[in-house]
């Protein structure tokens, strides 16, 4: 049904359709809205049956859905931010013992300093756990990236994140069409687990693997997500068939064809972006943009076909990878194997900063003139960062930074909160 | 709002924005309505209307900022736009755009409670003819079920025809006057 909802209220809805028969969840912004939405469907019976499970943090929301995987039922959690990092060992179990659980990520940014607001930097930490990594463009995706991750996970047995932008697409009143339960039915088959404990045939799941076996296991997962290549696509597909829109795949090119220029980026930015290429296009510039919604497995020959013959590709990234830089573009490049394509990694976003279209637009103006740094930073507020640095030089007791950097930017910066550029091109936004 | 645009068939997208997390933190929503997808998701920076909930932000944040010169705004107070301060800001926008309704009041007696959003949004659509005041109605009604949709519905309904009628203080009116 096509309705104007809030995006977590709309993906809560999309997986009490999965029929989860398990939930276990720990509430932290801005995830606190899907689970909590999900809760009131279980308690009023809409959701049955299912068990919602109330836990004391995150480690425990991952362990109880890894038990509740094991013992054969569909289960699902949700978290962010500080709450990935504290199940962190138990993200690694899940993949390692290959149990298709599904998780939202609201993405945010983790600290210190503080900052509850959005950027990538909580997914791109457990990058490498083995778990599939799915980037929801719109509300809309993000629904039916839920639908198409149980699906995937329970075919491959590995489980699946969906990240969908903290804030930006979970607090965000779009329109959505929320499937039917016939529709999801159509496409999701019954859970049949490839392993369960049972006390009537009983097995060990978690074995101790020494040397011997320890890469085959591991490498068995990569060869499942090289598996998941194929498979996503294909699911994409069947999606369009079941549902009647696009949704997922490896990635989605936006007027690629002829460009000289290709924008790559992760999750809801993609829509500003496209919005910039329009423009851009109108000037008579040879622009395109491609939304990466697979980012583990890494789609680098479907990427690389995409980016073909453009000159120059400009990564716009919600996180970094301190001490180099981007995480994607050093990902893209794989998907460029001996050509001369300029890369430029430029880092934007980050803890709620606003990637607004006319910094996009000089931005990629900027690649195009070759006056773009090959790594540089989205609105980034220099000048103050400089004076940090000279406060440093000058004296040993500076205090803590974040404070110092506050103090320097003055009273209104902290009250402006997440939705001003605060660099030098601010634009305030109340 | 967005809501409101969703039932007369536009595309619409609503965004908070917080920091704190308790009563009172200043708090940022932005919308936006159009005939066809909306794709952007940055904040809105150039306004066609400000919706200003508590007036005590008025002279702490520059809430104005980026409003565009044919701009409309809504201030909840029942106090004047000059006794606001904002007279300069009157004189800048076109007759008739600046309007100010004691939102909180009206909540009050219609809901029990200082909640001014419905009132400010049916003000806001009575000032700018965006929605329709049956679509307000349907957005409350859609949010807040039973007796609580019902007393948001009066009082937007009393806001709305308070400004349509123009006895809410109409900032171009004080200025009128006050050349």
């Amino acid at each position: 049904m096509l309705k104007q909802c809030e995006g977590s209220q709309a993906v809560a809805e999309a997986v009490a359709l999965c029929r989860p028969e398990v939930i276990c969840a720990y509430p932290i912004t801005p995830q606190t809205h899907i689970v909590e939405g999900l809760a009131s469907l279980v308690k009023s019976g809409a959701l049955s049956p299912c068990e919602y499970i109330n836990v004391e943090s995150e480690f425990a929301a991952m362990s109880v859905a890894i038990g509740a995987s094991a013992a054969g039922a569909r289960a699902y959690t949700a978290t962010a931010s500080q709450g990935i990092l504290y199940m962190a060992e138990a993200v690694y179990n899940a993949s390692g013992l290959g149990l298709p659980i599904v998780m939202t990520v609201g993405n945010r940014s983790i600290g210190a300093p503080i900052n509850i607001w959005n950027d990538h930097t909580d997914s791109m930490a457990l990058r490498d756990a083995g778990w599939i990594q799915l980037f929801a463009e719109s509300n809309q995706e993000a629904v039916d990236l839920h639908i198409q991750a149980f699906k995937l996970a329970e075919e491959l047995s590995m489980p699946v994140m969906v990240c969908m932008d903290g804030f930006i697409l979970t607090h965000a009143y779009e329109r959505v069409d929320v499937p039917t339960q016939e529709q999801v039915d159509a496409f999701l088959p019954r859970y049949v687990p490839r392993q369960s404990v049972d006390p009537d045939d009983p097995v060990t799941i978690g074995a101790m693997v020494g040397p011997e076996a320890f890469m085959e296991v591991r490498y068995l997962a990569h060869a499942k997500q090289m598996e998941a290549l194929e498979l996503i696509p294909q699911m994409a597909e069947e999606f369009r068939r079941v549902f009647g829109r696009s949704s997922g795949g490896l990635v989605r090119p936006y007027r690629c064809e002829d460009a000289e220029t290709i924008v790559c980026a992760l999750g809801s930015v993609n829509g500003t972006i496209q919005d910039v290429v329009d423009e851009m296009r109108e000037a008579g510039v040879k622009i395109g943009s491609v939304s990466l919604c697979s980012f583990r497995p890494f789609p680098s020959a479907a990427l690389g076909k995409v980016l073909g013959h453009a000159s120059r590709v400009i990564t716009i990234e919600k996180s970094l990878s301190v001490g180099i830089g981007g995480n994607v573009s050093h990902n893209l490049r794989m998907s460029l194997p001996g050509r001369d394509t300029k890369v430029y990694t430029v880092i934007a976003g980050l803890g709620g900063r606003a990637v607004t279209k006319a910094s996009l637009r000089r931005t990629f103006e900027a690649a195009i003139r070759g006056t773009l740094d090959p790594l540089s930073f989205m609105d980034l507020n220099v000048k103050a960062v400089e004076r940090q640095l000279e406060r440093e030089k000058a004296a040993r007791r500076t205090g803590p930074a974040a404070e110092a950097i506050l103090r320097d930017l003055g009273p209104t910066v902290g009250a402006s909160a997440s939705t001003t550029t605060h660099g030098p091109a601010a634009g305030a936004a109340h | 709002m967005s809501i409101g645009g969703f039932v007369e068939g536009r595309w619409a997208q609503a965004i908070p924005s917080f920091g704190s997390e308790r009563m009172g933190a200043p708090v940022v929503a932005f919308c936006r309505l159009h005939d066809r997808e909306i794709r952007a998701r940055e904040p809105v920076t150039a306004p066609d209307a400000v919706v200003i909930q508590d007036p005590t932000l008025l002279h702490q944040i520059k809430v104005f900022d980026g409003l565009s010169p044919t701009g409309y705004v809504v201030i909840n107070s029942g106090r004047s736009a000059d006794e606001l301060g904002i007279g300069e800001l009157v004189k800048s926008l076109p007759a008739g755009h600046v309007l100010t309704v004691p939102a909180t009041e009206i909540a009050l007696r219609h809901v029990g409670r200082p909640v001014p959003n419905a009132v400010l949004l049916a003000a806001l659509c009575a000032l700018t003819g965006e929605l329709k005041l049956e679509s307000v109605e349907a957005a409350i009604r859609h949010k807040f079920k039973g007796d609580v949709g019902e007393r948001n519905v009066a009082a937007a309904r009393e806001a709305h025809a308070m400004c349509a009628r123009g006895t809410a203080a109409k900032g171009a009116v004080t200025h009128a006057q006050a050349v």
